[in-house]
Parts: structure tokens; C-alpha cells; sequence
């Protein structure tokens, strides 16, 4: 077997044995909830007989190991079981508003990278002087207020003050289109319909911007970090010597060796993007998972609360997944390398 | 005291880091003395002055019952303080402990704890916090426990790293061979190499800890009206943009000045001490 299908597939199964302790530490504390969640749903007007059964289709009447051998068996199915709150299977709920989050953690994702890296080769190459200062400056700003404090900002900014953008929503009534991946901007394409397309990308620029932010933030200095350790290396100095262009000095001979310790703590970076979405879906009124997941904690509604905090752990190890391939890709010697720590 | 002055002088920036902490920690501290309207940290109603902008007797203006917005960002500091310290005091012990016990007891003990570690960490920290908070009541108690249980498994990590590395060195092989026991290599030998990234890790972690609050408080999962907090305010206040702006913008500006304070002087100790990148 290649050396890289092995590791990746080592890093699935190990990512699923993750999962699966995900699933009991979640599924336990779920379960620890004070009161009875059959009276819950059924409301104060149920009888005793319909609460008790209830109580015992939902297999609550049996002890937290049954239950969770029930619910592991339903989940091997595909079956994350009904939501008390919607009423409908928690996979249907979670099919209909995992793309919304997705798409807009994609795009803060996007920015974090293409304008987190860069500001980071720029501080890093300008080490010590005005641009590091205000670089520096400037990402510890971006990292020191949470998500929805950058999203009340630039809403006031940007969509009241100045009104260059849409206040909330993903799309403006006046178009329709039809569902197939349900990210619109992808449907928008497959639609052939260039004008909701250019629409929904207006009304992501605001959300996806408050996201990224401090996401942009930790990726210029890890970048620049990473960076000046490269720096110090002897083989910069020779290049240096040589009168090699400072530019390409940055680009290819301390920024590439960087990229690889970078990228690992990025992948961790970005599913940070997909708790944050929790803060700035509730501001733009954006309709994804994370404002499904409040709706449902808020509710109590067990089975949501857990398929939704699974699929999340399940999106985060995927991105993790990726960006370890993606560091294998670059670097061949890690192909061969034991096991790290 | 002298070092650290000097020190202080040759970086302004934490300088300026521990100017706002300072102001901070003694608003929070002192918020009774400084506080124009004391009593509007608590169900105040004042319709005569309600919704009044910035300026006069009000410097951040009042709410839409009437309360004093800058009286009650003072009150809101002890609340972000408080939790800061009571996460970290508990958070850091275990996790140092564990990742003491994970990288210098190895084999089963280090293969246990790190993949326990690894599924605390492969929750999004809010989401983790945001499920334990869920099913329980919303209290500044259950706010402190949420946050620390999604902060322990970071401190592991660091302390797991560093061990690995020094466990091989002179000096941890010279106290084995004089039949120092596990405990005291462990506690008396390797932990004092690692106290710099923690000391780091910690101060950029108070910031962290006041934001990732700040949040739970924002989505109605913190501490309970009447009693201010900085993220239920800017969520109360973001319902009424953009004409009473400053109802969000003022108690988000007091998280900023907090956590921006914090990071500086963690940087500059980073800069200083070495320690986590």
C-alpha cells in the first residue's frame, strides 16, 4: 500500500474511533438533563399513559447503556432519531441547514487563508520594522473580540451606516432557486442564474468577513512565526548572500518549509470557524446549523442536540483529515517519518 | 521588579497591555466607588431617562429601561474577571497534571489521555461548552464549569509536548538514576521547564476565557438578566441597531479593550519568556 493511502487511511479510522468517544461523551451529557424529556415534549396537558409511552419508544425507561446501544444502532442506519422541537428526523434537519453553515464557514475559511498568509509573509519578511508593528497590531485587535462583537460592527458599518450590503439573510426574495446542494452559490451556478448568484454572494460578504476576522488574525501570526524560524535557518543567509531577490527569498525559501507547521494549527483554526458560526449566524440572521443548535439547546430537544454537536466533530476531523493530507502532499519526508507526537 | 521594567520600557505595546489590564481589573474592583448610578447593576427601571444617547450624565448612554450602560459595564468586568480566574485556576492544575502524567508515564496512561484529549478537542470549544450549558440552568456556576471542561485538554496538550522532549534529557535521566520517585521528577524536575509556555498560555487564555464567555453569555446561555454581562448586553443591545448603537458597541468595545489587554501581555511574554507558539 502507497505510504499515503496507509496514513490517511490510519488517520479515518483513527478520526472514527475519535467520533465514536465523541458520541458517548456527548450522548452522557445529554442524558445527565435534570427533568423528564417525554414530559417535555408531550407538554403539561399529556397523561401519565402517553408520557410513559413515550418514554418508552424513546427506550428512556431503560438504563444510559441501552439507551446508547439503541441510539448507536439507529445511528449506524443513518438514523440520529426525531427532533422534539421540529418534529422531524434530527439527519432531515441537519441536511437542510448544515449547507447554509458550510457554505459560510467555506468562504470565511477562503479569506482567513488568502488574506491571513500573506499579511504573515509581510510582517515576517519586514520583521522588526513599521509593517510587523502595525501587522502585529492589527491581529491582535482582530483576535481579541469574539465573532459576533466584528458582526455587530460591520453591520452598523457596512449595511446601516454605509449601506453597501444586505442586512441579513443568504438571498433576496425576488429570487428563487431550485435546491440541489443547497449552497446557493453553487445553485445559483447550476441554474445558470447569474444574477441570484452575484445576490448571494453580496449577502455572504458581511458574515463571512465577521468570521474570518479573528481567523485572519491567528493565521498572520502563526504564518509570520513559523516564518522567522525559517529566517534563522543558514540556507536563507547563503541564498542572501548569493543576492537572490529579497521577494523570492520570502516566497519560495522561508515561506514553503513554514507552510507545513502553518497549515496543521489552520485546520484547527477552522473548526473554530464552525463554532463561531453559532455567534454570527444569530447576528445576520443566517439560516444554518449553528442558529438550529441554539434553537435546540435552548429547547433541550436530546437527540438534536447531539446529532448536531456529532456532525460538527464529524466536520472538524474531516478538515483535519485534509489538512494532513495536504501536509503529506507537500512534504515528502513526513511520508516516511514515524508517528508524531 | 527592575528587569521587568526595563523590560516593560523596550516594549511599549505590552506596556500598553498591562495599562489596560490594570484599568480593567481595577474597574471591576472599584466599580462600586466609580460607578455613577451603583444600583443600576441590578432590575432598575428609569422611564424618564430611557434610550438617552451618549453624552451628559450618561457618557455611554442608557438602555431602554433607563440604566446607566457605563455603570453597568463595570459591574459586567467582575463578572468576566471572576470567571477568568476560577476557569483557569481549575482548568490549568488538571490539565498540566494530565499531560505531565501522559508524557512522562508513556504507554497506556499516555495512549488514554491523549485520546481522551483528542475528543474534547475534536468539539468545536463553543459547541462543547454550548452542549454542557444546554442541559444545564444557566448559571454563572455552570457558565465556569462548560468553559472549563472545553479548556483542560489544551494545557494537556502543551505539557504532553514539552515532556516528550525533556524526558530524554540529562537531568531527568541523572534524578531516575539517584531513585527520585515519579512524582517529584515529574512536579520538581520537568514541570519547572515548562512553566514559562503555561505562564504564556495563561495570560492569553484570560483574554480567551472573558471572550469564549462573553459568547456563551451572547447566545442566552451566561448569566441572567438583571445581573450585566458583557455578551447578553451586545445581544440585548444588537435587537435595537442602528439606532441605539451604542447599546452593543459600547459593552463590545469593553471585551475588546479586555482581551486585547490580555493578549498583549501575553505576547510580549512570549517574546520574553519563549513558550508556546
Amino acid at each position: 500500500m502507497p505510504p499515503l493511502l496507509r496514513q490517511t487511511l490510519s488517520r479515518v479510522g483513527m478520526s472514527l474511533l475519535v467520533l465514536w468517544g465523541v458520541s458517548m461523551l456527548i450522548f452522557v451529557i445529554a442524558r445527565v438533563i435534570p427533568g423528564d424529556p417525554a414530559r417535555v415534549a408531550l407538554g403539561p396537558n399529556a397523561t401519565a399513559e402517553q408520557v410513559q409511552a413515550l418514554s418508552e419508544a424513546l427506550h428512556l425507561d431503560r438504563s444510559i447503556v441501552v439507551q446508547y446501544g439503541f441510539w448507536l444502532a439507529d445511528l449506524v442506519q443513518g438514523d440520529l432519531g426525531r427532533s422534539l422541537y421540529t418534529n422531524r428526523p434530527v439527519t432531515q434537519d441537519i441536511a437542510e441547514f448544515l449547507p447554509a453553515t458550510l457554505e459560510l464557514v467555506f468562504v470565511a475559511a477562503l479569506l482567513m487563508v488568502a488574506l491571513g498568509m500573506p499579511l504573515g509573509i509581510l510582517a515576517a519578511r519586514y520583521r522588526g520594522r513599521w509593517p510587523d508593528h502595525l501587522i502585529r497590531v492589527i491581529s491582535l485587535l482582530t483576535v481579541s473580540a469574539p465573532a459576533f462583537v466584528w458582526a455587530v460592527v460591520l453591520m452598523l458599518c457596512f449595511a446601516y451606516f454605509l449601506p453597501l450590503f444586505p442586512i441579513a439573510g443568504r438571498l433576496s426574495e425576488e429570487f428563487t432557486i431550485p435546491r440541489v446542494t443547497g449552497f446557493l452559490t453553487i445553485d445559483a451556478l447550476l441554474a445558470g442564474d447569474l444574477a441570484a448568484f452575484a445576490d448571494a454572494l453580496h449577502h455572504i460578504v458581511l458574515p463571512a468577513v465577521a468570521l474570518s476576522l479573528s481567523g485572519i488574525g491567528q493565521a498572520a501570526r502563526l504564518t509570520r512565526a513559523n516564518m522567522i524560524e525559517t529566517y534563522d535557518k543558514p540556507y536563507i543567509e547563503m541564498a542572501q548572500a548569493y543576492g537572490f531577490p529579497e521577494s523570492r527569498i520570502a516566497r519560495t525559501y522561508a515561506f514553503r518549509p513554514s507552510l507545513i507547521p502553518s497549515l496543521t494549527i489552520i485546520g484547527l483554526d477552522i473548526a473554530a470557524l464552525l463554532g463561531n458560526a453559532f455567534l454570527v449566524e444569530a447576528v445576520f440572521g443566517w439560516p444554518g446549523l449553528s442558529r438550529y443548535g441554539v434553537q435546540v439547546i435552548l429547547r433541550k430537544d436530546l437527540n438534536a442536540i447531539v446529532g448536531t454537536v456529532l456532525v460538527i466533530a464529524a466536520m472538524f476531523l474531516i478538515v483535519n483529515i485534509i489538512v494532513d493530507i495536504l501536509t503529506v502532499l507537500m512534504n515528502p519526508k513526513i511520508r516516511h517519518a514515524e508517528k508524531r507526537g | 521588579m527592575k528587569r521587568a521594567a526595563l523590560i516593560l520600557a523596550a516594549n511599549p505595546l505590552t506596556l500598553l497591555g498591562v495599562v489596560l489590564v490594570a484599568l480593567v481589573v481595577l474597574a471591576a474592583l472599584l466599580a462600586d466607588l466609580i460607578a455613577p448610578f451603583p444600583d443600576h447593576r441590578g432590575a432598575v427601571v428609569d422611564f424618564v431617562n430611557f434610550n438617552k444617547p451618549p453624552g451628559g450624565a450618561f457618557i455611554m448612554g442608557t438602555d431602554v429601561v433607563g440604566r446607566d450602560l457605563f455603570s453597568r459595564i463595570l459591574y459586567a468586568y467582575r463578572i468576566s474577571l471572576l470567571m477568568a480566574v476560577v476557569v483557569l485556576a481549575i482548568a490549568v492544575p488538571i490539565g498540566v497534571t494530565l499531560g505531565l502524567m501522559a508524557g512522562y508515564l508513556g504507554g497506556r496512561w499516555e495512549y488514554g489521555l491523549m485520546r481522551l484529549t483528542d475528543i474534547f478537542l475534536a468539539i468545536p470549544p463553543l459547541v462543547l461548552a454550548l452542549s454542557i450549558l444546554g442541559v444545564m440552568k444557566p448559571t454563572l456556576l455552570n457558565g465556569m464549569i462548560a468553559v472549563t471542561a472545553m479548556w483542560w485538554p489544551w494545557y494537556t496538550r502543551l505539557v504532553y509536548n514539552i515532556t516528550r522532549g525533556e524526558k530524554a534529557e540529562g537531568y531527568v535521566l541523572a534524578a531516575e538514576v539517584t531513585g527520585a520517585s515519579r512524582i517529584h521528577i515529574m512536579f520538581r524536575e520537568i514541570l519547572p521547564n515548562c512553566i514559562p509556555a503555561i505562564v504564556t498560555k495563561m495570560t492569553l487564555d484570560a483574554g480567551f476565557v472573558i471572550l469564549i464567555a462573553s459568547s456563551l453569555s451572547f447566545l442566552g446561555l451566561g448569566v441572567q438578566a438583571p445581573t450585566p454581562d458583557l455578551g447578553s448586553m451586545v445581544a440585548e443591545g444588537a435587537r435595537y441597531l442602528p439606532d441605539q448603537w451604542w447599546l452593543s458597541v459600547f459593552p463590545g468595545l469593553a471585551i475588546l479593550i479586555a482581551v486585547f489587554g490580555f493578549n498583549l501581555i501575553g505576547d510580549g511574554l512570549r517574546d520574553i519568556l519563549g513558550g508556546d507558539r
